[in-house]
């Protein structure tokens, strides 16, 4: 059995950190390129969700996906993959983001089913969400709605 | 940040920060707090994020910001927001994902007393019953035939499977169906994640929650609700599950381009919107409404679980078993309708989120029965804390688009009542209190302790002072069932 967080008061994957929010849930990802962010993004999003998945078998996928922008990209990646777990019942532990630009982003994933998750994630949001490079590198600031 | 000496204080229950505040918005902001109340607003981005809203195009009147107002995500938690037809706007994310998200009190004329050794067993029966925690689905298998006439009929689909009484229709917002869904304008991905999920509670701040009636202010009101001091009631909080979240986001992201088309400069992007007569607005409005039904639909399935549980668990014990609908109320909605604005009849769009309607005796809407009386308003509290029942007023017609509170409205991150709070504890220490808790996740049940939400019955007490509803009944719960 493979688990992304089998406790979800364990520490935060690389590079995400909690932020405060009254009634909704938010991180901040900070990374060295913008194909990082969008993979540390996609781990807050599972650590959030309390995800736990098997180890075998495994699936594989492709995604390729489209945005207007940096900020609608990362919200429909992020989207994209609380639906695969809500309807299909897969997460995905393995990411590797194969190119991203501000309007497209290619992804292969490895994962397994979902065996459970904690929190209900009902959406991504675009709430002062900018994702910026700067001299530290790449940032974002999520909000989800829980 | 905005500082408390912005704010005017028109009335003892209303402060004001004037339209020229900043030179962006287009209408003032209206709170209706006391003092600590609005200390608390203050605490957050919540008047921030309404005065965003106030900046947004074709608003009209003014931004109204409820006393259980809580930062959000766009608009704030507790935010009333109305544009002008036909050229105003509709905005999804003002309405929030969980499109009518709402509340459904059912009366009763059992007495606690004579049930309250079969708590322990009726917490169990609806936990059992009613479906609910992450990932759960539901018991009704639904064709794609029967979900398209879900959207289409809301509550209505439910009487005509035997799931409903007439009068729990009678006694529904819209009577549990709005006109003019469009489910042909909903993605095959929300229709895929909604209909497994009819009939399921869900999880965060959903409940369904046994209470008692603890006291009643009126009486002719209460009477009219079948409300009696003493005895049990039901209440069921929940919305339009994967289907709605899944028709927002769809919604909130493909009018990211659509404002650049219509030139529409945003305070922030989760505010996205199109003007109402556009196609896109249009299709967002039928999208809007469809999943508005499903959740109607939703809770009108659940209150038939809830009856059967209690049923089966009190039958043989007390003689009048029968739960009767008192209302069925949306608080996460956009709706048209008309409101006096600078003295004449103006047809607008009116956004509740995390606000209920709230309309006064002789409202045509208002169910026949409780006409003369006014709309019923349902305001559940905190887990373990009071809920009431109250009755809009002419008054909330004038100064509030016809709206009131929805809630106590949380006060504490959910991250810090998860460092504060043990959920086993806490459970314990409701058992303690008399209120059987059934719930799905001790973490999940953590982040909704009491003590992360406002007083409700501070937040009752300005509504009631402001004359936006009026008290009718406050109740008691004795048992609470969260996924």
């Amino acid at each position: 059995m493979g688990v992304i967080v089998d406790d979800p008061s364990a520490s935060w994957p690389s590079g995400v950190e909690e932020i405060e929010h009254t009634a909704d849930w938010a991180i901040r990802v900070s990374a060295p390129s913008a194909a990082e962010l969008f993979r540390r993004a996609a781990l807050g999003l599972y650590h959030l969700a309390g995800m736990r998945l098997t180890a075998t078998p495994r699936h594989e996928r492709r995604l390729q996906l489209t945005g207007v922008d940096w900020e609608s990209l990362l919200v429909a990646w992020l989207n994209e993959l609380l639906f695969l777990q809500e309807h299909e019942g897969l997460a995905y532990d393995e990411i590797r983001i194969v190119a991203v630009d501000r309007e497209v982003l290619q992804a292969e994933l490895g994962g397994g089913r979902v065996i459970a998750w904690t929190r209900d994630i009902k959406a991504v949001t675009f709430h002062n969400l900018h994702v910026e490079e700067g001299p530290a590198g790449w940032r974002a600031t999520i909000v989800f709605d829980v | 940040m905005v500082a408390k000496n912005a704010f005017i204080r028109r009335q003892p229950y209303l402060w004001e920060i004037p339209a020229d505040f900043r030179p962006a918005m287009k209408v003032p902001l209206w709170l209706f707090a006391d003092e600590p109340l609005l200390d608390d607003a203050l605490g957050d981005q919540s008047i921030e994020q309404a005065l965003n809203v106030a900046s947004l195009p074709g608003v009209v009147g003014r931004v109204v910001v409820m006393p259980d107002v809580h930062q959000g995500y766009g608009m704030p938690i507790g935010g009333v927001m109305a544009s002008s037809l036909p050229n105003g706007i509709i905005s999804p994310g003002a309405v929030g994902y969980d499109i009518n998200c709402g509340v459904r009190l059912l009366s009763s004329a059992i007495e606690l007393e004579a049930v309250r050794g079969l708590l322990p067993e009726l917490a169990a029966a609806l936990y059992n019953d009613c479906p609910s925690g992450v990932g759960t689905k539901g018991r009704i298998p639904l064709s794609a035939a029967d979900f398209e006439r879900v959207c289409l009929e809301g509550a209505r689909w439910a009487l005509a499977h035997g799931l409903a009484e007439a009068q729990d229709l009678a006694r529904t917002e819209e009577d549990g169906c709005l006109e003019g869904a469009q489910p042909e304008v909903v993605s095959e991905r929300a229709k895929q994640r909604g209909r497994p999920q009819l009939g399921t509670l869900g999880a965060g701040n959903h409940f369904i929650e046994v209470d008692f009636v603890e006291q009643v202010f009126n009486h002719a009101a209460a009477h009219a609700m079948g409300l009696r001091e003493g005895c049990l009631a039901v209440q069921i909080h929940c919305g339009s599950r994967g289907f709605g979240h899944q028709v927002c986001t769809d919604f909130v992201q493909d009018l990211q381009s659509a404002v650049h088309r219509y030139h529409i400069d945003l305070p922030d992007r989760e505010l996205v919107c199109a003007p109402f007569e556009s196609r896109e607005g249009q299709a967002y409005l039928g999208a809007m409404k469809a999943a508005a039904n499903y959740a109607f639909a939703n809770r009108q399935v659940l209150a038939h679980l809830a009856r059967g549980s209690i049923e089966r668990v009190l039958a043989g014990h007390v003689r009048n078993i029968h739960l009767r609908q008192v209302y069925d109320i949306a608080h996460n909605m956009a709706k048209v309708e008309t409101h006096q604005i600078e003295g004449r009849p103006v047809q607008v769009c009116v956004h509740r989120k995390g606000a209920t309607r709230a309309f006064g005796p002789g409202a045509r809407e208002v169910p026949e029965e409780y006409r003369a009386l006014g709309q019923p308003v349902l305001v559940p509290g905190s887990m373990g804390t009071a809920s009431w029942v109250l009755l809009g007023t002419e008054a909330s017609m004038a100064l509030t688009f016809g709206s009131a509170c929805h809630g106590a409205g949380r006060v504490m991150s959910r991250a810090q009542a998860k460092r504060e709070v043990r959920g086993d504890r806490l459970r314990g220490e409701l058992e303690q209190r008399g209120i059987q808790i059934r719930a799905g996740s001790l973490p999940g049940l953590a982040e909704e302790a009491p003590q992360a939400y406002k007083d409700v019955d501070r937040v009752v007490n300005v509504i009631h002072q402001a004359g936006l509803a009026t008290k009718v009944a406050r109740l008691r719960p004795v048992a609470v069932v969260k996924g």
